[in-house]
């Protein structure tokens, strides 16, 4: 891979809205006091009318936007993955999923790549708490190019959706031309001897795997999973039936994540050799975001590792 | 018609409505129907017909457990055959044990406490953004401003100046499992929502006249949101379940039915007498 730019893609997400905000004017955007590190601050700049800064109260921000939503607006709600999802989890299942409002909750700062500020704020469950409430779509872009088409869509489709955005400066690798589908994942690399899932930023360093497995002989399948829910059953059977070994990789929690959703789809429908690459029922630690991904096993080393140890069983 | 009798009819469909399904919260949508009369019958701006018009008030029942109350109300109103309301209750039904928007004339999926007054702030700041007149009106229960998040909205609500909107405690000074003031200290419910920036009207809540001239006024309080404290008995109308905890979820018997019903049918006897 050879790749010179940089991006964070919570960056590109302040950017979306920005821009998102000058077409859809029923956009109403909603923060809890971190605009400046979620990056709706742009908007909130352009468009003051439309921003409301809820202060440091995520339930309430989320009820809020319920009661924006019923009056017609689109409300895109943010702050951190750990508070949004975890402190406001019972508003987002009651007040948005269960009535089926229109409303969008964009969490930044996921997963380990939090960095410094350790185990309370690294969300490593998000994915899990929000594909198991009934209506809700979970969404993970991989970069900053696809992270403005899965923004479009999201506000476009009607129903509450979860976008899970990641902090660090992270490689641009889609182009501006590659499809984005919600639901419908997108095949990067062919392969016959495994196939890689991947989500989030997860998908550069399976990339990244392959070519590293292609030199050694390993034909390796690519796919990005940047729709968890809902799941792109035909993708993952297909792959299954092509190359009878599958590997997710996510920043997330083993427990409920890409990797569940995965074993869901196969285990019921052609049961295939599978291993689950996450964070291993564990919560996070101070470090950088490279530190703490290489720590975990979130590399790609640890990929092709494991994609040797399950081509040896077979 | 005296806006008392038809408390008094509402009344009797509760009771009805509880004995015939075997479940229900009948203390509590007792206390509130005098608030949900006077909203329904003569101040809000709501109609079976203009369901989704933007100009309507709108209303959230935050208490959720007080549905049988609002069934009985909406049905009233016709914004649903009351015949829909023998399913209450049961498998496939739409008229579930808490508020669901797919009844019609029901905003918001309520039940859970803690939500409805956040849910209100939404509703308010969209009023204002759309430069719409319509009001927007929250029920809470005193039991329920334990939730702290109930505090979050309430902080909200005085932030953003919000005279849109009117909230409403249903002050019975009773919750499941016994008096507000055993179990978690609620007063001075007045004192704690003036700190929070709201004007505060503290009335007798099972007086419909107090009840709408408070509704009245807030009208036209300028700047800040309202907080109508109503000070209500649970169980009010049926002797017997009057400030009694153990009406929060009991089921009428086929005899205390009648005696209610009977109780209620006097009352409204009074009432009608009074206005002729």
């Amino acid at each position: 891979m050879n790749i010179s730019e940089t991006k964070s893609v919570r960056i590109a997400y302040g950017e979306a809205l920005l821009e998102l905000g000058g077409t859809e004017k029923n956009l109403v955007v909603l923060d809890a006091d971190l605009a400046h590190a979620t990056m709706t601050c742009k908007f909130g700049e352009a468009y003051p009318k439309r921003f409301f800064n809820m202060g440091i109260a995520e339930g309430d921000m989320m009820d809020t936007a319920a009661g924006l939503a019923i009056s017609g607006f689109t409300p895109v709600a943010s702050t951190f993955a750990l508070f949004g999802t975890g402190r406001a989890y019972e508003q987002i299942r009651n007040s948005i999923c269960y009535p089926k409002l229109n409303v969008k909750i964009a969490c930044t700062h996921s997963g380990l790549t939090v960095g410094e500020d350790g185990g309370s704020h690294q969300s490593i469950e998000d994915i899990s708490l929000m594909r198991s409430v009934p209506n809700m779509t979970v969404i993970v872009p991989c970069d900053a190019v696809q992270m403005k088409k899965a923004l479009t869509a999201a506000v476009e489709m009607d129903g509450p959706v979860y976008l899970r955005v990641s902090r660090p400066p992270a490689p641009v690798f889609t182009k501006e031309s590659d499809s984005f589908e919600i639901g419908k994942a997108n095949i990067l690399r062919n392969g016959s001897d495994i196939a890689i899932f991947a989500t989030g930023l997860m998908v550069y360093e399976a990339l990244v795997a392959a070519e590293e497995l292609e030199n050694q002989g390993v034909h390796a399948a690519v796919v990005d999973m940047h729709t968890i829910k809902p799941i792109d059953k035909e993708s993952i059977i297909s792959l299954a039936r092509k190359t009878k070994r599958i590997l997710t990789v996510e920043e997330h929690s083993v427990i409920g994540g890409l990797g569940s959703a995965v074993a869901e789809v196969l285990s019921e429908n052609m049961p295939t050799a599978m291993k689950c690459i996450g964070i291993e029922d564990c919560f996070g630690q101070s470090g950088t975001p490279e530190q703490l991904l290489k720590e975990y096993g979130l590399s790609s080393a640890n990929i092709v590792e494991q994609t040797k140890i399950m081509i040896k069983k077979a | 018609m005296d806006l008392r009798m038809k408390a008094c009819d509402i009344r009797t469909d509760i009771v009805e409505i509880i004995h015939r399904a075997g479940t229900g919260h009948i203390g509590g949508d007792l206390s509130v129907t005098d608030i949900l009369v006077d909203l329904y019958y003569k101040q809000m701006n709501v109609a079976p017909d203009k369901a989704a018009d933007r100009e309507r008030d709108r209303f959230v029942l935050s208490k959720g457990h007080s549905v049988e109350a609002l069934y009985a109300v909406l049905a009233d109103r016709g914004f649903f055959p009351k015949e829909d309301l023998l399913t209450y209750a049961q498998p496939g039904s739409k008229y579930i044990g808490h508020p669901n928007n797919k009844v019609n004339g029901i905003e918001m999926n309520t039940g859970s406490l803690g939500h409805g007054l956040s849910v209100g702030v939404g509703m308010a700041l969209a009023g204002r953004m759309d430069k719409k007149k319509y009001r927007v009106y929250v029920v809470l229960g005193d039991g329920e401003m334990e939730e702290g998040s109930v505090w979050e909205a309430v902080t909200a609500g005085g932030h953003y100046k919000l005279d849109n909107l009117t909230a409403f405690v249903d002050r019975n000074r009773l919750q499941i499992s016994g008096p507000t003031e055993e179990i978690m200290t609620q007063d001075k419910q007045e004192d704690r929502w003036a700190a929070f920036g709201w004007n505060v009207l503290s009335i007798p809540g099972n007086d419909i006249e107090a009840v709408d001239d408070a509704v009245e006024l807030a009208k036209h309080i300028k700047n800040k949101p309202t907080v109508i404290i109503a000070n209500t008995t649970k169980g009010c109308g049926v002797s017997f379940m009057e400030n009694q905890v153990g009406w929060h979820h009991r089921v009428p018997t086929d005899q205390e039915y009648e005696q209610a019903i009977q109780e209620l049918a006097q009352r409204r006897m009074q009432y009608a007498q009074d206005s002729e």
